[in-house]
């Protein structure tokens, strides 16, 4: 039987102090006070004096509670049994459904070997011609949605979650407000993708430090599925909110902080999450979609700018669309040759064009004079707009392409699209407007 | 004698507080023993008798009163044949072997020989008994792929030795004795193929550093044109998010003018290292009809990798750099991104609770930059030939600002700025390198006099493109206009360059020279141009022709005939040269006659 210590030392914010011996870095203890057990992990080793992060906060703790270590570090029941199901941020359950602790695994397991990764290669259909055509999402991309507050980040996230070819869906949610959670689970429920679906969700009303095990415990139960050959999609939403707990624990235990506050070590706790993003060969997928909020609109504000360094590309989310220039799939090139032989030409010459017409935009906006080529540019923009960026629109690649073509005959004779002649006999809708 | 040890006494992060008994150095290798697991960590700071050592592995697990033992040795790699081809992580533990053992995941304290223990290298010995050596002496040599690895005398025999004995011509393996040297005492070594380097002291066994004075040809034309980069010399590559500082790096690494390349993947996206990886092994080095894999060395410590190994794993490049340099070779090196490395630093030094300086960095972080940089160069070595290492470092600036402490600091030492710029990369120009706020301070392959008229135009096409944004087009005189439609036409037919095509992603030396003349007739045209219409549609046929005179194989049928569509159209509308254009040139006519 371990020993239980009664005497905690230091309460500072939702870290505590106890002398005890034979504990070791990052193992787990359970703490009782009057107001229920919580989990908390070591974060420091001093001497005889232990430092834990108490998981439920340190509100309420007493310095007579009881603190008992478990010897092991933290961990997660893993089965098919979590599927459909919802827990919190330490894998307890929320939906009142039976509490899992069989089959236990470890979480922030080892990272994968570089020399056992191979080129990506499988595109994920969305059903989003934003993301579809123009920035093709890739089986173990990772991408974060950068974006601001009050931007439908969250319904985006939940229609990917419905519609997107893969095999399930593990959603994290970081400092989520209630109502978003609720609109995830009613989502999904209707939508029918629940069945798929794992949830591990802190909402803003819980403690802080279940939000900073959030991304692990949801990467850790990916992993095993993923090699267990299933092609698993995270959804991770908020990542700046776990920014900011880990700023927030940074400080508490006096760190020095770098940027703005944050600890010197965001670049590598964000990458040690992203990187998890990874195509076994052989075997399944783990593919990355992460919500980041910009403070202020401000993609240099650290969250980010360290994230932007880290995955492969990124989507804007702005006025309720996902923006076409600013975007990018770094990985699009791979899949994007083997769709549809007008897929890569029908998608650069659609965007020359949507620049042309911001620039003609811009020019009107100043007073200059319009022409007749800017005219036609004014209505190409308004219809891509309308028809292609708009979230709602919902249509598989093949008929995004089709579209793309019919709305460029719309506006513009063949010539005027500056795309080869070949595809535009092939594709171009009314055939009478060549020659 | 007996080995140092000692007992956990604190964890914080990956750094741990040990008690020790006995004598420790710093940078000295200690493991700390979990379970079954042995854990490698350095020395970073000693205080009394506790040292704080940074552990190269997730500290998960260590507990206070652990076992910690010194191996009496700093952080060292291993130095001799095989080193090529090979796929480091950090510490120089071989990637691929790892996976064979463990799989996909790599498992903590597991480590493996860096070399070969097996293969059997043919010696040929090139001393014989009774010869007097020296430190980084030739005894014999090897052939590693395409090159004659020389077995050397170990950098750390300081004194001079005379050889007892050394191996007949045959097959050996790294470990078998190649000779016996006896030194001053009569006290003999053995020596074989390999032997170990301390990674954080520079090798500096040659006769002399010389100025790096020979271009290192890219291959592409704004860096070997506008900001060449020297054999020897160092650069620095900073940029935002999404500027392609990686891509520029692999471009680099497949076209340079270098006989070895070792790419230190530092802190960044695994995917990355894998399409060099997966690519290389397939790709030919035209220069030996090769694949590239045998020119190259990967260190791997991609960013989710140990924090502290990635602080080693510059190091552990740029020994191995200074190893190939002692054979007479000529080493690129291409750090990607050192601001991963900084920032390991920094996490390192807010665990020690060091004064922070600014956003946190430590004090020291300047010194450290410019002692790594300075460990390039190009030297004359003891048996009159010559070697250099060339360092290129991207750094990732936060916010793509480059007033930050990492870009500052390496803005200090290096000889060369390729700035990349977030407004030439969202607008799809590659490379993004900014061609006015880059500079260099090494020759290039094309002549001063010419590049420096190319970029006056260049600086005087921008301002008026400035100007115009306000005033528009109707505001501009048509003499700006057609200087503007210059400065743009050479970004596009010269600074830009496209490394999909199979000809234009790499272009030599002699092309750069002969299409830069073209162009340089064009930008010093005075051009009879009636209108900005007629300008701008001017303007727009030659740039058709000079892109399709780039894509078209060097001296072909093809190359030619655009060649004679780019003139013809410019001699309808030239009616001479201008003045400064004129000046340029002759002055860089009579310093090539001064020269020959």
């Amino acid at each position: 039987m371990r020993k239980i210590y009664s005497k905690i030392e230091r309460i500072a914010g939702n870290v505590i102090t106890v002398t005890a011996d034979n504990v070791r870095y990052d193992d787990l203890a359970v703490v009782s006070s009057k107001y229920g057990d919580s989990l908390a992990n070591v974060i420091r080793l001093d001497g005889p004096k232990v430092s834990l992060q108490v998981f439920a906060g340190g509100r309420g703790i007493s310095t007579g509670d009881e603190v008992r270590f478990l010897g092991h570090s933290m961990q997660v029941s893993f089965s098919e049994d979590l599927l459909g199901r919802i827990f919190t941020g330490s894998g307890r359950p929320r939906d009142n459904g039976p509490e899992l602790d069989e089959n236990m695994i470890p979480i922030g397991g080892p990272s994968v070997n570089p020399a056992k990764r191979i080129i990506p290669r499988n595109m994920i259909r969305t059903g989003i011609p934003m993301i579809d055509v123009f920035n093709s999402l890739v089986e173990s991309q990772k991408l974060p949605i950068f974006s601001v507050s009050g931007e439908p980040y969250n319904p985006l996230l939940s229609r990917i979650a419905m519609q997107a070819e893969v095999d399930m869906i593990i959603l994290g949610g970081m400092g989520l407000k209630y109502d978003d959670y609720l609109f995830f689970k009613n989502a999904l429920e209707e939508g029918g993708a629940m069945s798929r679906t794992i949830f591990f969700v802190h909402t803003a009303s819980d403690p802080v430090v279940e939000c900073l095990l959030v991304p692990d415990i949801s990467l850790a139960v990916a992993e095993r599925f993923a090699l267990e050959g299933k092609r698993v999609l995270v959804l991770l939403s908020d990542m700046t909110n776990f920014a900011d707990a880990m700023k927030e624990i940074a400080i508490t235990m006096e760190q020095v902080p770098s940027n703005r506050g944050y600890p010197g070590d965001l670049y590598s706790q964000l990458a040690a999450r992203y990187e998890k993003a990874v195509d076994f060969e052989g075997s399944g997928s783990i593919t990355i979609l992460a919500a980041t909020t910009m403070p202020g609109d401000d993609v240099t504000h650290p969250v980010p700018d360290n994230t932007g360094y880290i995955t492969e590309g990124q989507y804007y989310l702005s006025n309720g669309r996902i923006e076409p220039f600013g975007s990018l799939s770094r990985l699009k090139q791979m899949v994007n040759k083997d769709t549809r032989e007008d897929h890569r030409s029908l998608m650069d010459g659609m965007i020359r064009l949507y620049a042309n017409y911001k620039e003609s935009l811009e020019k009107k906006s100043m007073g200059f004079r319009m022409t007749d080529w800017d005219n036609k540019l004014l209505k190409y923009g308004q219809i891509f707009e309308e028809r292609m960026m708009d979230l709602s629109v919902n249509i598989p690649l093949e008929q995004a392409l089709d579209r793309g073509w019919e709305i460029m005959a719309e506006c513009f004779t063949p010539e005027e699209t500056g795309l080869r002649t070949g595809l535009l006999k092939q594709f171009w809708p009314n055939k009478e407007d060549l020659n | 004698m007996t080995k140092t040890t000692g007992k956990v006494i604190g964890v914080n992060g990956n750094m741990v507080a040990v008690k020790v008994e006995g004598d420790i150095s710093l940078n000295e290798v200690g493991y700390v023993k979990v379970g079954e697991q042995n854990l490698k960590s350095e020395v970073i700071r000693i205080q009394g008798d506790t040292a704080e050592m940074q552990v190269f592995e997730m500290t998960t697990g260590i507990g206070v009163d652990d076992e910690v033992e010194f191996s009496g040795e700093l952080l060292a790699v291993e130095l001799g044949p095989g080193l090529l081809t090979q796929i480091y992580d950090g510490l120089q533990n071989p990637l691929p072997k790892l996976a064979e053992e463990a799989g996909f995941f790599l498992p903590r304290g597991l480590y493996m020989n860096a070399l070969p223990r097996d293969k059997k290298w043919e010696f040929t010995p090139k001393v014989k008994a009774g010869d007097t050596v020296a430190a980084a002496d030739t005894l014999g040599t090897v052939p590693e792929g395409i090159f004659e690895h020389r077995i050397m005398v170990p950098f750390n025999f300081y004194e001079s030795y005379t050889v007892k004995k050394v191996a007949e011509k045959g097959e050996y393996t790294v470990e078998q004795e190649m000779a016996v040297l006896e030194d001053a005492k009569g006290n003999q070594h053995s020596v074989n193929m390999m032997f170990e380097w301390p990674v954080k002291r520079a090798i500096s066994s040659y006769e002399e550093r010389l100025e790096p004075d020979t271009s290192m040809v890219t291959k592409t034309r704004i860096i070997d044109t506008f900001i060449p980069v020297a054999r020897g010399g160092t650069y620095c590559i900073p940029g935002p998010f999404g500027a392609g500082k990686t891509v520029l790096q692999q471009v680099t690494s497949r076209y340079a003018d270098v006989d070895i390349v070792i790419i230190a993947a530092c802190g960044e996206r695994a995917g990355e290292v894998v399409e060099t990886l997966r690519e290389f092994p397939e790709l030919i080095d035209p220069r030996t009809g090769r694949t590239l894999m045998e020119r190259t060395v990967i260190i791997a410590n991609t960013s989710s990798m140990p924090v502290a190994a990635r602080e080693a794993s510059v190091y552990t490049a740029v020994t191995l750099a200074e190893y190939y340099r002692q054979m007479g070779l000529h080493v690129l090196l291409l750090a990607d991104s050192t601001s991963r490395w900084a920032q390991a630093m920094r996490e390192m030094s807010g665990r020690l609770e060091e004064i922070p300086g600014e956003e946190a960095f430590p004090a020291y972080l300047e010194s450290v930059i410019a002692a790594f940089y300075e460990r390039a160069g190009v030297v004359r070595l003891k048996d009159g030939s010559f070697g250099s290492v060339t360092i290129g470092g991207t750094v990732s600036p936060a916010g793509g600002n480059f007033e930050e402490p990492v870009t500052q600091a390496t803005l200090k030492v290096v000889g060369a700025f390729h700035g990349l710029d977030r407004d030439r990369a969202e607008a799809r120009k590659y490379p993004s390198i900014h061609p006015l706020n880059s500079w260099s301070k090494y020759p290039g392959v094309v002549a001063v006099d010419k590049v420096d008229f190319a970029r006056s135009i260049l600086s005087r096409g921008d301002e008026v493109g400035q100007m115009m944004k306000v005033v528009g087009e109707e505001g501009t005189s048509l003499e700006d206009y057609i200087v503007n439609l210059k400065s743009e036409f050479l970004d596009a037919v010269y600074l830009q360059q496209n490394s999909f095509d199979p000809v234009d992603a790499a272009v030599s030396v002699e092309r750069q020279n002969y299409v830069f003349d073209q162009l340089y007739d064009i930008l010093g045209s005075i051009l009879e141009l009636s209108d900005k219409e007629d300008a701008r549609h001017f303007f727009n046929q030659l740039r058709q022709h000079f892109i399709d005179w780039n894509y078209s194989e060097w001296d072909s049928d093809e190359f030619k005939e655009n060649e004679k569509k780019i003139k013809t159209l410019l001699e309808q509308k030239q009616t001479g040269l201008m003045e400064e254009a004129k000046r340029a040139r002759k002055a860089a006519e009579s310093k090539e006659h001064s020269n020959a």
